[in-house]
């Protein structure tokens, strides 16, 4: 498959600078449904939400959001950006994951991350200051719940558990793939490469620099932990285009949304920060050449995905920006393909997780009896006494 | 051994009393320094250069290049002079901005000569009721004489070689070659909080970030 390219949303509710109109939470959300559709249109491998429980996101209930992605989808890849491994309960990440691999028959994974808003840790009884603790103790708790049945458990951010079995297990036996998100905490990169997980840096609205730094401790340790090669390591990177067919054209239209955007708006001139981070705006031409240079700092990897949503750009917009990102698809695969270096794997599927774990196995519990008795409900219903 | 410090100005107009006191407070201490036979190299960080760029800081969350090379200065200096004019009976949000985008750990156990300019000897307690707290705040080791200069000490009568102002600054000057070592050598003055650069240089092995990550009473 080579490597693969995708985009990634944040939900965010913003209103448009041009026009002083702000979308409604059902119209965000409904585009959200159709942008991701069209990335399928137009060949893409992956499409991911990330989840906020403030506004102006309405990038709440993900499950729910991919499953209703995947019902009306057939090839991509669904995956999250990010799953928030600090305040929601591992043992739901495990139900509903899970869960969504069998109705999509594996096209999922999930790129785990933390989340940096202050107040919504309280709001599901934590504290952010735990930030890094959660995410290692609730992701050691998750890999477990995938990979054992009845799993004894007790740890230090949530209640105990005794012979608790998570349902459904991973489809085929294999656990969804899951990538490491952080853009700046060392801590998740050693994380990532403890585990031979993916490693996915933002890479948007921060210096080439930086994502180089946090990427090559990945592929060091992803090597000092025996799993291969450091240029075997997974690494995903997020991008971020605005793209027209004149460069000029696209600076001037994009302009307004970058100047008054969420995160970066009000701050640096848009030519500043196109220096500065991998943001890319101009002909689509120029977007192929500077998406190539990625390489060059982090080297070769396996997902790429662009962010194409945010700032308040009406759907039409977007959805004209995935058309041009049809059209060069075919070029940055290519031309990607003729750099990689021999022995670089591929990004990790569900069929290539099988493949590797030697084929599928069914690790369900059938209502086998109890360990002290040996009876089970089933016996006690056909006795007649249930 | 050489000794670096890094002298952190953040006066508006060119030239600056704010500057001009920062130049006495440098050459007196690279003095003080050279005076017990230990090299010196004094690099100063003028604010006003990068105000856009520390505005830019609080908005984006990175700093450029240039802010980033006055920022690891400071991470890398063995003591810092800074030196701020007095704005509404503080520090100036110049001057603040600056301390505020450093990661916390980056000042813990350095020497920092405190001073600050103002046009009235009223302010003369900024140093007490303002620098001094953000300091402590920031676990810089903070020199016992702070310089405060009013435009009065610069008036003819006050300064000089034996002006009321130059006593001051010598003294000051002393004071912080005397905490930059040469015992500074043996470790610093408190605990030092580990920064994200000494993570990547030597990564906490993952056994580690397991064990800590559950040490601690339930939280739940």
């Amino acid at each position: 498959m080579g490597m693969q390219f995708g985009i990634f949303t944040v939900g965010d509710v913003t209103t448009d600078p041009t026009t002083g109109r702000t979308p409604t939470e059902h119209e965000r959300i409904k585009a959200t449904v159709a942008i991701a559709k069209k990335a399928e249109e137009i060949g893409l491998d992956v499409f991911a939400t990330g989840e906020h429980h403030n506004p102006p996101f309405i990038a709440s209930n993900p499950t729910a959001t991919l499953a209703y992605i995947g019902a009306q989808t057939e090839k991509i890849i669904l995956s999250t950006s990010t799953t928030l491994i600090t305040t929601t309960d591992p043992v739901l990440i495990a139900e509903d994951y899970a869960k969504i691999q069998h109705l999509l028959d594996g096209r999922v994974d999930l790129m785990m991350g933390r989340g940096n808003t202050g107040p919504v840790y309280p709001w599901f009884g934590k504290d952010i200051r735990q930030g890094i603790n959660l995410a290692i103790e609730n992701y050691a708790l998750l890999r477990q719940l995938w990979t054992e049945t009845n799993v004894d458990w007790k740890g230090r951010f949530r209640t105990p558990l005794q012979g608790y079995t998570s349902t459904p297990r991973p489809l085929d036996g294999v656990a969804p793939f899951v990538w490491h998100g952080s853009i700046r905490s060392p801590e998740i990169a050693e994380q990532a490469a403890y585990y031979g997980d993916g490693f996915f840096h933002n890479h948007i609205f921060w210096p080439a620099a930086h994502t180089e730094q946090m990427v090559r401790l990945y592929r060091e340790r992803f090597a000092h932990y025996g799993h291969g090669t450091a240029e075997q390591a997974i690494v995903g990177l997020g991008g971020q285009f605005f793209m027209r067919k004149n460069s000029q054209d696209a600076i001037n239209e994009f302009r307004p949304y970058f100047d008054n955007a969420p995160v970066y708006g009000h701050g640096p001139a848009l030519e500043d920060f196109m220096e500065a981070t991998p943001l890319t705006v101009g002909s689509p031409q120029q977007v192929i050449e500077r998406t190539l240079s990625f390489r060059e700092y982090v080297g070769d990897y396996q997902r790429q995905l662009f962010l194409v949503d945010h700032a308040g750009l009406p759907l039409k917009t977007v959805l004209e920006q995935l058309d041009l990102y049809g059209e060069i698809l075919p070029t940055l695969r290519a031309e990607f393909e003729k750099l990689r270096a021999p022995g670089v794997p591929d990004a990790p599927t569900h069929a290539s997780l099988v493949a590797k774990a030697g084929g599928a196995t069914d690790t369900a519990i059938y209502g086998a009896g109890d360990d002290a008795t040996g009876t089970s409900d089933r016996d006690t219903v056909l006795q007649g006494e249930l | 051994m050489t000794k670096k410090i890094v002298v952190v100005s953040a006066g508006l107009s060119v030239p600056s009393s704010t500057r001009l006191l920062a130049d006495m407070l440098a050459t007196a201490s690279a003095a003080a320094v050279e005076a017990r036979g230990i090299d010196v190299e004094v690099q100063h960080v003028e604010l006003r250069g990068l105000a856009h760029a520390l505005t830019d800081h609080l908005l984006t969350g990175f700093p450029t290049a240039e802010l980033k090379a006055a920022i690891d200065a400071v991470r890398h200096a063995d003591g810092v002079i800074a030196v701020t004019p007095v704005f509404s009976a503080s520090y100036s949000g110049l001057f603040k901005t600056f301390f505020d985008v450093l990661e916390p750990g980056v000042l813990d156990g350095k020497p920092v000569l405190a001073a600050a300019t103002a046009g009235t000897a009223r302010h003369s307690l900024v140093l007490e009721h303002a620098l001094r707290p953000l300091f402590a705040y920031l676990h810089a080791v903070v020199v016992p004489t702070g310089v405060f200069a009013a435009t009065d000490d610069f008036a003819a009568a006050g300064s000089g070689a034996d002006g009321d102002l130059h006593k001051r600054v010598e003294r000051a000057a002393a004071e912080f070659a005397t905490l930059l070592g040469p015992s500074a050598a043996a470790g610093p003055a408190t605990a030092q909080r580990r920064l994200v650069e000494d993570e990547f240089e030597h990564p906490t092995d993952f056994a580690e970030l397991l064990r800590r990550a559950s040490d601690g009473p339930p939280a739940y």
